[in-house]
C-alpha cells in the first residue's frame, strides 16, 4: 500500500514537472498565446466585476433611503417620498410564472423529444427537430405580441373553465379569472422555453448507449417499455437539468411577460386573475420614468433576480454534471 | 422448454449491404451450437435474425424463413416483441441496466411479462441467479446496483436476466470475449449446465471454447470484403475439429486462414 502510494506520488510529481520543463523551453509563440489567453480571461472577469460593482454602487443609496423591508414588502413605490419598495410581489410573480411554465413545458418537451428520437421516421424527425429549434429563434417581442393579441383572448375562457373546475385549489381560485394573468404569462413562457428543454432532452435521449436499448429490446420490451427501462433512467438527470435551464430562462424573460401582464399592486395568490409582476417585466415597465432613487431600486431588484437565476443555473449544471459522472 | 430452430434460405441486409446469404441449418434443442468464422462473416448478424433483433437497426431487413418448432418467426402476424420473449439473448459486452439493482435487473423481464407479487419474484430471482451460478456471490447485496459487479459477474447477471423469463432458446454473442479466463470458465460451466434446459447458440472466436462447450459447430466465412457471409458447413463439433467436409473449414481451424 505504502509503496503504491509512493509510486503514485512519484508519477504525480513527474507529471507535474513535465509541463513545467516544456514551458521553460517553450517558444515565444507559446508564451504569447498563453499570455493572450490569460489576458482575455482576466479582462472578462474584470468586466463582470466592474458591472457588479457599478450595480451595487447604484443600488446602495436607494436601499438606504428605503423605508420598507426590501425583501418582505409587497409595495413598489421607489419614486415616492419617502421611497417604499420591496421585492416580495416581484419574487412571487417571477417564481410562480416560471415554475408553472416549467411544469407545463417539460412534459410536452419530453414528449416531443421522445417522439423525435424514437417514434418518428427519420425524415420527419429532422424536420420536426428543426421546427422546434426554430421556436427558439423567434424574438421574444413576437411572443409578447402573440400572447397579447392571440393567446390572451382565448385564455379568458380557459381560465374561467379552470377556475370553475379547480377553484378549490387556492392558486386556481378567485372570483374574476381574467386574461392578463400570471397564468397567461406562464403559458407564453412555457412555449418560449419549450425548445431548449426539448432539444437538450433529445440530445440526451439520442446518447443512450445502444447496449442499454438493446438490453431491454432483447428481453421483449415494447418501444414504450424500452423507453421506460433504458431511456428515461439514463436521461432523467439530463431532463431535470434541461427543465431547470428552462426555468432560469423563464425567470429572466422580460418583454413578453411585460406585455401580457397587467400590473396590479400586491401579491395575489389567485394566479388566474389579472395582475402580477415579475422582476424583469417590472424593470422594463418602470425604468424609463423612474427617478434616480427609482432606478437604484430597480437595479437592486435586478441583482436579486441575478442571484436567483444564478442559483437555478448552477443547480441545473450540477444536475447535468452528475449525469456525466454516472454514465 | 427447449425448441428446435430450422432456418431456410435466410438473407440479411443492412440497407443496401447484403450481409449474409442463403443460410439454412437446423439447430437442435437441448444442445449447444457454436458459430465460428472470421471477423465480419456475419455470425452476429445471423444470430440476431434468430430473435428478430436484426431489424431494430434502422434500414436492416431479413428475407427467408426461421421456424421455432412449428412457429414461423417471420410470419406476417408475429409480433417481434413476443419472439424476443421466447428467444433470449446475451451480448458480447455485459449490459445490465445501470440504474437498476441486481434484483431489479433479474426481475426486469418478469415485470415486462406482467409477473407481480414479491413472493413469486423473489423465487424466480433466486432461482435464476442460482441458475447463473451467481447467487452465492450476490445474495447479500441484491439491492445494490448491478453495475457495481465485476465484468464476469455482470455477464452472469445478464444470463440470469435472460433465463429468468424461461426462454426457449438462449443466444449468446461472444459472451466471454470481455472476460478473464476464470470468469470464462465460470460461464462455460454455466453453459454446460443450461443446455439441459435450453437450446443454446453461442458465437465465439475461441476454437478451444467452441470445442469445449458445443455439441455442434457451424463454420461461416466470407469470400472477400463487401461480399455476403455464408455458411460453409455445420456438423458435430468433434467432426468439425477433426475431419471437416470442407477444405475451407479445415484451413480455418488449423489456422491457415485469417
Ligand atoms: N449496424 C450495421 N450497419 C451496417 N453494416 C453492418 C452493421 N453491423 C454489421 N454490419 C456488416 O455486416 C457484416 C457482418 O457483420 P457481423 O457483425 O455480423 O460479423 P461477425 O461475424 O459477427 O464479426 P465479428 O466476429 O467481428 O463479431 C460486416 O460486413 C459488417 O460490416
Ligand atoms: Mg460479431
Amino acid at each position: 500500500m505504502t509503496t503504491e502510494t509512493g509510486l503514485a506520488s512519484q508519477a504525480e510529481t513527474a507529471r507535474h514537472r513535465a509541463p513545467t520543463r516544456a514551458m521553460s523551453t517553450g517558444r515565444a509563440g507559446d508564451r504569447i498565446f498563453a499570455g493572450a489567453a490569460r489576458g482575455s480571461g482576466i479582462t472578462v472577469l474584470a468586466i463582470i466585476a466592474a458591472i457588479g460593482v457599478f450595480l451595487v454602487w447604484k443600488a446602495i443609496p436607494a436601499l438606504q433611503a428605503n423605508e420598507a423591508g426590501f425583501l418582505t414588502s409587497q409595495e413598489w413605490n421607489p419614486n415616492a417620498n419617502p421611497p417604499k419598495f420591496g421585492i416580495a410581489q416581484l419574487a412571487f410573480g417571477t417564481v410562480m410564472s416560471s415554475l408553472l411554465a416549467m411544469l407545463m413545458a417539460t412534459p410536452v418537451a419530453v414528449g416531443i423529444a421522445l417522439f423525435i428520437a424514437f417514434y418518428s421516421p427519420r425524415r420527419v424527425a429532422s424536420g420536426l427537430g428543426y421546427v422546434v429549434d426554430l421556436l427558439a429563434a423567434v424574438p421574444s417581442i413576437v411572443y409578447g405580441l402573440w400572447g397579447l393579441a392571440v393567446l390572451a383572448p382565448h385564455m379568458e375562457g380557459i381560465s374561467a373553465g379552470l377556475n370553475s373546475a379547480l377553484g378549490w385549489i387556492p392558486l386556481f381560485g378567485g372570483d374574476s379569472p381574467g386574461k392578463n394573468s400570471i397564468f397567461t404569462a406562464s403559458v407564453v413562457l412555457a412555449i418560449m422555453i419549450l425548445p431548449i428543454i426539448s432539444s437538450i432532452s433529445r440530445e440526451v435521449f439520442l446518447q443512450v448507449p445502444r447496449a442499454h436499448v438493446e438490453a431491454s429490446l432483447a428481453l421483449g420490451a415494447t418501444r414504450w417499455e424500452m423507453i421506460r427501462m433504458s431511456v428515461l433512467p439514463y436521461g432523467r438527470s439530463g431532463v431535470i437539468g434541461a427543465s431547470m435551464l428552462g426555468l432560469g430562462r423563464a425567470m429572466g424573460e422580460t418583454i413578453a411577460v411585460a406585455m401580457v401582464l397587467t400590473y396590479v399592486p400586491g401579491i395575489n395568490l389567485h394566479l388566474l386573475e389579472d395582475g402580477g409582476a415579475t422582476f424583469a417585466a417590472n424593470i422594463a415597465n418602470s425604468f424609463a420614468e423612474a427617478t434616480e432613487n427609482g432606478r437604484g431600486a430597480l437595479i437592486a431588484s435586478g441583482l436579486v433576480l441575478f442571484v436567483i437565476t444564478l442559483l437555478v443555473n448552477m443547480a441545473a449544471r450540477a444536475v447535468v454534471a452528475r449525469r456525466k459522472e454516472f454514465t | 422448454m427447449a425448441k428446435r430452430i430450422e432456418v431456410s434460405g435466410l438473407h440479411a441486409y443492412y440497407g443496401g449491404v447484403h450481409a449474409i446469404e442463403d443460410i439454412s441449418m437446423t439447430i437442435e434443442p437441448r444442445s449447444v451450437t457454436a458459430f465460428i468464422g472470421p471477423s465480419g462473416c456475419g455470425k452476429s448478424t445471423f444470430l440476431r435474425t434468430l430473435n428478430r433483433m436484426h431489424e431494430v437497426i434502422p434500414g436492416a431487413r431479413v428475407e427467408g424463413k426461421v421456424m421455432l418448432d412449428d412457429d414461423d418467426l417471420y410470419g406476417p402476424s408475429v409480433d417481434p416483441v413476443a419472439v424476443r420473449r421466447t428467444v433470449g439473448m446475451v451480448f458480447q459486452r455485459p449490459n445490465p441496466f445501470p440504474t437498476m439493482s441486481i434484483y431489479d435487473n433479474v426481475a426486469a423481464g418478469l415485470k415486462l411479462n406482467g409477473v407481480r407479487g414479491k413472493g413469486k419474484l423473489d423465487d424466480v430471482v433466486e432461482e435464476s441467479l442460482r441458475g447463473a451460478n451467481l447467487w452465492n456471490e450476490v445474495k447479500d447485496r441484491l439491492g445494490r446496483p448491478g453495475a457495481g459487479l465485476s465484468g464476469g459477474q455482470q455477464q452472469r447477471l445478464c444470463i440470469a436476466r435472460a433465463i429468468a423469463v424461461q426462454p426457449q432458446v438462449l443466444l449468446m454473442d461472444e459472451p466471454c470475449s470481455a472476460l478473464d479466463p476464470i470468469s470464462t470458465l465460470a460461464i462455460e460451466d454455466l453453459i454446460a449446465k443450461l443446455k439441459d434446459q435450453y437450446t443454446i447458440v453461442i458465437v465465439t472466436h475461441n476454437m478451444q471454447q467452441a470445442a469445449r462447450v458445443s455439441d455442434r459447430t457451424a463454420f461461416f466465412t466470407i469470400a472477400g470484403t463487401g461480399k455476403p457471409g455464408k455458411l460453409i458447413e455445420i456438423d458435430d463439433t468433434s467432426k468439425i475439429f477433426t475431419k471437416p467436409e470442407q477444405q475451407a473449414t479445415e484451413d480455418y481451424i488449423t489456422g491457415r486462414f485469417g
